[in-house]
């Protein structure tokens, strides 16, 4: 290279050319550091497009297109005994008296001749419900806000025919149209019509199914994670469940829906689609999740606990059940959230089970048919209509809150009780 | 009687066993001068467990089998000789009637199904109080049988010690029991479609159009061909994915390790949590709603005519998206095991921060990040949401990223939600794709984890 700068010292190190090549490794430097935050930037950007893309939607979806409609059931001759609505069957009786003629007689005086289409088929449901739920709307007129078509929803958010389009116009100059807040979403079950879907049913089943999941794979995973981590011993035996464990961990999730199927399946062949068998296969997959961070937990806890407890005369059993778990398992725990919280968010599996059908009343029990969120998320990403589409996302949003609850608590456990030993 | 109730009932006794066991065992202590061999709770433990252990694994046997005896004796009255022989109408009489008996539905639609209503409801009765007496029986027999061996000097903590290790045991025996499951299932599944479509043709046939309402009978070889569904399997998961996720993973753990400072830090990292955190399902319809119709209008502006909505370079990229976690933090411990010696030696001579990363960081740490790829790769092979919202059903065997393509995992999905029976091939097929998926997933485990073994052992 440059001879003379070799020899006369410092000062003439900084030559041009040295001066440049400093200049492009720093320049250099400052490239792969902005490459580096953009990378950061980009999954960041990612997340907030997502989550906002959801958001957007399903603030839709938590809405729904309604009528407002007077129904005079006195006057229109249905005299409604209260008696009646406290039985049981108060629904199908209102059905027979001819409560469907006479909302679609009220909603025919509302909106002329169109009534018929732009009224939902199912709506004098909504009436029937409130009046069973407050006996009094059934003696004067009341204003009842029924859901619109499903036609009519299109027309309001200006799709569907011209002609639906004009008359949901006309609709909500008139101030009788209107897009407002469906609390229904969050009691209804699933539905053919977006106007009637709601997650009550999904969530409900979800919640059975996470139950089982628990009550299996808590007890089993903690108690392995206690042998493996504390009564081991070093044999082939004890090699054979680590390696089992480690790899179970890193099984597709769907494998574990195809062991469900073939195995759960067979031994309760009337089971399908039953939040005990969903919940019995999520504990296979949840199962070692608990298992490693409990060993994790229970590694953290110093030694000089056990061999305290040891000395002043305690069995090996007492020092783990007395001392060693109830330290670690604000550790467990949270491990235990973050698997739960896995295994909610989990579909395939389910799909393998049976858990895709379609099933519009809330399971009542560990053995009714269910279907889960995000298998209900899954469902209604099929259909076409656009009703769907925001009720979807709705749906999501649910479901996100549900899993950054969940998360939320494990990080408070973590930062409360964790200790730093 | 169900299930859940008999379980209560067993844990009802077991602490009824227990509070007893320990009314006597203090009662030993106040009259007798006779030291206890062990404290009085744990008697109480000891006679719980006799009680709790034989009942609740008979009630989950017979939980198992009471269905089927069930249904056996339904099928021997005589009512059951006029149902139709085989096949799926006798199934749904059967199921019907089963419902109405239970009281899940309020009438039969089949005529033919109201007269084994009667049946049912009479062997379920039956049955049920079989079960019932049988458990109580247990209970209190294996209950009375520890009573009696209740002594002061009856050493009742080794005992339940010896309990309490054997169902440690047990608990851990589960996750063996549990991959021995997968892999008896897959095993006898697999060797069922080998039987009707012979190995090679599966494994490097060129075409993939199962056909479920074929004869079962005779399955046509030449449409079982999976070498599509590896190819669309690998291209996504393995090659889209992996380039978007990386470079990117990479590069977020370069710059969350070496340059963010702490404030930046402690906000992104549980962003990428968030990232890692949301549900498959979640990404999929996000992938099917968003990317893939944004893909092909980009494409169709471009010039693509054959983009399809359905393309893999949307699912590839969404899936990137949701590896980037996983590739950063694995990255993230491989850098962090690098000993800091080797990078202040770097820094002292002179090189700048990303010349130490370059040139001595992410070489010295490339075992861990290469180990760490593999189980991105294994984790996006075997990913399903994604894929069955975002990706295709049709196997086409193509290099063009904008094409509709499928992967192994979307056709377990599609094999195994149809009609189809299980005994034809296309349904049996889906357990041959799960087998392999399997073994590759297990594979790149397996490497991976002896790869990181390896790596840490050479820093420490």
């Amino acid at each position: 290279m440059n001879k003379a700068a070799d020899h006369s010292g410092i000062s003439s190190a900084r030559s041009e050319a040295f001066a440049q090549r400093l200049h492009k490794r720093y320049a250099a430097e400052r490239r792969f550091k902005a490459l580096g935050l953009s990378a950061v930037l980009f999954s960041v950007a990612v997340l907030i497009f997502l989550l906002g893309t959801m958001l957007w939607n399903g603030v839709g979806g938590f809405q729904r297109v309604e009528v407002a409609v007077p129904v005079d059931l006195a006057a229109a001759g249905m005299a409604v005994d209260p008696t009646v609505l406290e039985q049981q069957n108060a629904l199908p009786n209102l059905e027979t008296q001819g409560l469907p003629q006479v909302v679609e007689a009220a909603a025919e005086r509302v909106l002329g001749a169109d009534a018929g289409e732009a009224i939902d088929p199912q709506a004098w449901r909504v009436v029937a419900e409130e009046i069973i739920a407050n006996p009094q709307l059934a003696r004067s007129s009341h204003v009842f806000y029924l859901p619109a078509s499903p036609e009519l929803a299109a027309g309001y958010e200006g799709e569907g025919s011209p002609e639906m389009r004009a008359l949901a116009a006309r609709l909500t100059t008139r101030g009788v149209l209107s897009k407002t807040f469906d609390v229904g979403f969050l009691s209804r079950s699933d539905a053919t019509s977006a106007q009637h879907a709601g997650v009550w049913g999904a969530l409900k089943g979800s919640f059975y199914t996470m139950i089982v999941t628990l009550l299996l794979a808590f007890p089993i995973g903690v108690l392995a994670a206690v042998y493996l981590e504390e009564y081991a011993p070093r044999n082939r035996w004890t090699d054979i469940i680590e390696v089992s464990i480690n790899n179970l961990a890193a099984v597709p999730s769907i494998i574990f829906g195809l062991l469900g199927l073939a195995v759960f399946l067979t031994i309760f062949p009337n089971l399908r689609s039953a939040p005990l068998i969903g919940g019995m296969t999520l504990a296979l997959m949840t199962m070692p999740v608990i298992v490693i961070s409990g060993r994790n937990a229970i590694k953290a806890v110093p030694p000089s606990i056990r061999d305290g407890a040891l000395a002043i005369g305690a069995s090996p059993v007492q020092v783990v059940f007395h001392h060693v778990l109830p330290l670690a398992l604000p550790g467990i725990l949270t491990g235990t959230i973050i698997g739960m919280a896995r295994a909610l968010g989990e579909t395939a599996p389910l799909l393998m089970i049976g858990m895709r059908a379609f099933i519009s009343a809330p399971p009542d029990g560990f053995t009714a048919p269910a279907s889960v969120l995000p298998v209900q998320i899954f469902l209604w990403s099929d259909e076409v209509d656009r009703g769907f589409v925001e009720r979807t996302s709705a749906a999501i949003v649910v479901l996100l809150l549900f899993l950054l609850a969940m998360n939320g608590l494990a990080i408070y456990l973590r930062n409360r009780f964790e200790k730093k030993w | 009687m169900s299930i859940a109730l008999l379980l209560l009932l067993a844990l009802g006794l077991g602490l009824a066993g227990w509070l007893a066991a320990r009314a006597k065992a203090w009662g030993f202590r106040r009259s007798g001068s006779v030291r206890l061999a062990a404290l009085p709770a744990y008697h109480g433990w000891y006679l719980a467990l006799w009680i709790v252990i034989p009942m609740v694994s008979f009630i989950v046997m017979w939980g198992a089998i009471a269905p089927g005896l069930i249904t056996q004796s339904v099928l021997s009255d005589p009512a059951a000789a006029q149902l139709p022989a085989f096949g799926l109408q006798r199934q749904a009489m059967l199921s019907e009637a089963r419902a109405v008996a239970t009281g899940n539905a309020a009438a039969v639609f089949n005529p033919q199904a109201a007269a084994l209503v009667e049946p049912y409801r009479a062997a379920i009765a039956r049955y049920n109080t079989i079960g019932l007496l049988v458990t109580l029986l247990l209970g209190f027999a294996a209950g009375i049988y520890a009573w009696l061996r209740l002594k002061p000097d009856f050493a009742a903590r080794t005992r339940v010690e010896r309990a309490v290790m054997g169902i440690l045991l047990i608990a851990s025996l589960v996750a063996i029991l549990t991959t021995l499951g997968i892999f008896a299932s897959l095993v006898f599944e697999t060797v069922r479609f080998f039987g009707m479509v012979g190995p090679l043709d599966f494994l490097f046939g060129l075409f993939w159009g199962p056909d479920p309402m074929s004869n079962p009978q005779t399955p046509d070889a030449s449409r079982y061909g999976a070498i599509p569904l590896f190819w669309g399997t690998i291209y996504i998961g393995a090659i889209i994915a992996m380039i978007v996720a990386i470079p990117l993973g990479l590069m977020s753990a370069i710059y969350l390790t070496q340059y963010a400072p702490t404030g930046v830090r402690t906000w992104i990292k549980p962003a990428l949590e968030i990232l890692a955190g949301v549900p498959t399902v979640v990404y999929g319809y996000f992938a099917a709603l968003t990317v893939a119709p944004a893909i092909r209008d980009i494409a169709v502006a471009l010039g693509a005519s054959n983009a399809s909505s359905e393309s893999a370079l949307a699912a590839g990229l969404v899936m990137g998206v949701m590896i980037i976690p996983f590739v950063s933090s694995m990255a993230d411990d491989s850098i962090a095991a690098v000993p800091a010696a080797m990078r202040d030696g770097s820094l002292a001579l002179g090189a700048t921060r990303s010349e130490t990363i370059r040139r001595v960081l992410v070489p010295a740490a490339l075992p861990g990040i290469v180990a760490g790829v593999m189980l991105a790769v294994s984790r996006a092979i075997g990913e399903t949401m994604i894929v069955v919202m975002a990706a295709s059903t049709a196997a086409n065997l193509t290099a063009n990223p904008l094409e509709a393509m499928t992967t192994v995992t979307v056709q377990i999905v599609a094999m195994l939600t149809g009609e189809g029976s299980f005994d034809h091939p296309a349904t049996l097929s889906a357990f041959a794709l799960g087998f392999v998926l399997f073994l590759v997933t297990l594979m790149l485990n397996f490497i991976a984890l002896r790869v990181v073994k390896r790596f840490r052992e050479a820093y420490e």
